[in-house]
């Protein structure tokens, strides 16, 4: 279970940064959440600042998982907790063979939690049933990581990453507007395939759009850093037909 | 002539030049290096930096502050340069010890077509047409070092390749320094002759058995002739308190090709100078490289070549990984003379820097008489990038192993052009070891 309390957060080592101000959320096991938010209300900073982030500081309040503070965890440290980042805009590593990397990491979180390393045929045998699963092209995922990758390869290769390492906590920042329908729905189905009783999501999004195939138990509406509305799958709908008009200050004062 | 205008340290080789051995030169080389000293002492070492563009970024006041002995008589063992060197006993492999060639430690294959053996017995039996190719290519330009090796030069590696032969296993030639006490200074000498049609790969390593000071000055010629193809690998891993400063000089004939890969991890100070002519139409030459330098080393690539006839291309690309206080310059020169139209020339120089002591002085530069030309150019020098690294980080990999996954990334297209497999797996190794220690001098993270 993952909970969020009273989160600031700013920009780090830059005054008046603020960005977080102040958002509480709580995520149980098996649950799917959906964020919604206009441009520039934090959506992306909370998912960012979830994983750790260096370019943030939290100023106040506290990220628990189980009960247990994260707030002055490191990245990886976070990941071996089981929370996992589908980034929007994956880095493109060149050299780096997806293979290799994710062995790497799926190697670091085994000995962090004090299980056992997979052995390299094993995990060969896991990784090459993921590839097949996610629908990714396998000569791609020989070569470099993300380099020279479609929008939607690369959405397919944070899904393989998602299916390898079975994060219990997934959060997936999908808040660009420009993402096409094909890369949407090889989010979705992501999603979907892993959605289980034991695993929850937190999926960032600026449209309903990514909503129309993965139906969130729980829909948050981020303004200006909080949570303004939280309510059930409807709510996607209400701001895909009225926009975020009225939860904005502006539109307050006005109307 | 007084002290005071002599050039730098020329005295302290002066002894040594001529105590050196000179009763086995046949006369024409005898008399090479005779001119060869002369052009030395004139010129002395270049601890001149201002106004001296070769030397503006490198300090070599250290190796003319030191004094070398001049001492062929070192042994090594077997398995001391198994052990050091790539290694494969398919390979041609010749060792040569402080400059002398050694026939017990090589590995001498029956291949048909090519000989590969000592640089002496081919000076007194006069092998093919060594007379008018030695230091031909390393003597068009007045510099110290080539002049240096030759004045010295009695011994080293001979390799020739007949017309027509397509060779399967590589050569490989393996220059040691034996381990001494002594601070010593060698001058390692190979010549290479390919003959037309015919292909070779071609591996020089250079590694050092001792942990003290030692001077290393070696020179390659490499000739090409029509239609040859030759893969050439350089593997450079002396020891850190070491100087090495090589030249390597290229002619290529119509449309033959010099492809050349090299490592580059060791020394003090250390400088891989190599020039490429591309002396007939049609010759086609890729000169990559890797660089990794930690502590207080320096590490010098002094690229160029010469588009000297028409229809030619080259291709100059390195990458440097630096850390700790280590500085490294890349200089990439590309002369396209006047007649040399349809010329295709690209360069390239990335660099990764580890801390804030590092530095890299890149100076790429084109040089261009004739109009008809395709060229480019650029050098980079950026840090880790901390986006890259927090999504490594988010997968659960610490900062540290995402950093050597990002540096090996960084390193790997350059790695994977060592194509043998024996060569690929030392080259591997080696790269995989200097790592953790250029890691462990890194302060820096993200572009600022």
């Amino acid at each position: 279970m993952l909970e969020i309390q009273n989160l600031h957060a700013s920009v780090l080592d830059i005054e008046n940064s603020e960005i977080l101000k102040g958002v509480d959320l709580k995520v149980n096991k098996g649950e799917v959440h959906a964020i919604m938010g206009p441009n520039g209300s934090g959506k992306s900073t909370l998912a960012n600042v979830l994983m750790g982030r260096p370019d943030y500081e939290i100023t106040d309040g506290d990220i628990l998982v189980d009960g247990e503070s994260i707030a002055e965890l490191r990245p990886d440290q976070r990941a071996h907790l089981g929370l996992f980042l589908a980034f929007q805009y994956p880095a493109e590593i060149p050299g780096v063979r997806p293979w290799q990397f994710l062995k790497a990491a799926h190697d670091a979180k085994a000995e962090a939690r004090g299980e056992e390393k997979m052995s390299v045929r094993n995990f060969t045998k896991l990784f090459d049933e993921k590839v097949e699963a996610v629908g990714i092209n396998p000569d791609l995922v020989k070569r470099s990581l993300n380099e020279g990758f479609s929008g939607g390869e690369k959405k397919r290769n944070e899904m393989l990453q998602l299916e390898v390492l079975q994060p219990s906590m997934a959060i997936l920042d999908e808040t660009d507007s420009g993402l096409d329908v094909d890369a949407l729905r090889i989010v979705a189905e992501g999603v979907n395939s892993m959605r289980s009783p034991e695993r929850s999501f937190i999926v960032v999004t600026h449209y309903q759009r990514l909503l129309n195939y993965i139906t969130p138990d729980i829909v948050h509406i981020l303004v200006d850093g909080k949570i303004v509305q939280t309510g059930g799958p409807e709510l996607a709908l209400v701001v895909e037909k009225d926009g975020y008009r009225e939860y904005l200050p502006a539109a307050g004062a006005t109307g | 002539m007084t002290l005071a205008t002599s050039p730098a340290a020329v005295e302290k080789f002066s002894s040594a030049y001529a105590n050196a051995d000179q009763a086995k030169s046949p006369a024409w080389l005898s008399d090479t290096r005779k001119k060869a000293w002369s052009i030395f002492s004139e010129l002395g070492i270049p601890v001149k930096r201002r106004g001296n563009e070769l030397w503006k970024y490198t300090n070599l006041a250290p190796v003319a502050e030191s004094n070398f002995e001049y001492d062929v008589s070192g042994s090594v063992s077997i398995d001391q340069v198994r052990s050091t060197s790539p290694w494969d006993y398919t390979w041609n492999i010749a060792v040569v010890v402080d400059g002398r060639f050694n026939a017990d430690l090589s590995n001498l294959t029956e291949d048909v077509g090519v000989s590969v053996g000592s640089l002496s017995d081919a000076f007194s039996s006069g092998s093919g047409d060594i007379e008018s190719q030695f230091a031909s290519l390393a003597g068009r330009e007045e510099y110290a070092f080539t002049a240096l090796n030759t004045a010295f030069a009695s011994d080293g590696a001979y390799v020739a390749v007949a017309p027509g032969v397509n060779l399967v296993n590589p050569v490989q030639v393996i220059f040691v320094t034996s381990d001494s006490v002594q601070s010593r200074a060698s001058y390692p000498r190979l010549l290479v002759d390919v003959g037309s049609d015919s292909s070779i790969t071609l591996i020089e390593t250079y590694v050092n058995l001792s942990p003290s000071r030692q001077l290393s000055v070696p020179v390659t010629e490499i000739f090409a002739a029509r239609d040859a193809a030759v893969r050439h690998y350089r593997i450079q891993m002396e020891n850190e308190n070491s100087f090495h400063l090589a030249t390597t000089r290229v002619a290529q004939m119509e449309d033959s090709e010099f492809t050349s890969t090299s490592f580059a991890v060791g020394s003090s100070i250390a400088r891989n100078d190599i020039h490429t002519s591309l002396d007939a139409p049609g010759a086609v030459c890729t000169l990559h490289g890797l660089y990794m330098t930690s502590g207080q080393q320096q590490q010098d690539q002094e690229i160029s070549t010469t588009h000297a006839k028409p229809s030619c291309t080259s291709d100059q690309f390195y990458k440097g990984i630096l850390s700790g206080n280590s500085r490294a310059a890349f200089s990439g020169k590309v002369v396209v003379k006047r007649d040399a139209q349809k010329s295709d020339a690209t360069q390239k120089d990335l660099n990764l820097l580890l801390s804030r002591g590092a530095r890299i002085d890149a100076k790429p530069s084109l040089e261009i008489y004739a109009d008809d030309v395709v060229a480019a150019h650029g050098a980079t020098a950026g840090h880790v990038d901390s986006d890259t690294l927090f999504y490594l980080q988010s997968r659960g990999v610490d900062e540290e192993a995402a950093k050597a996954i990002l540096i090996r990334g960084f390193a790997e297209e350059m790695i994977d052009e060592f194509e043998p497999e024996s060569l690929n797996t030392f080259v591997e190794r080696v790269a995989s070891e200097r790592i953790p220690v250029l890691l462990a001098e890194s302060d820096t993270i993200g572009t600022t």
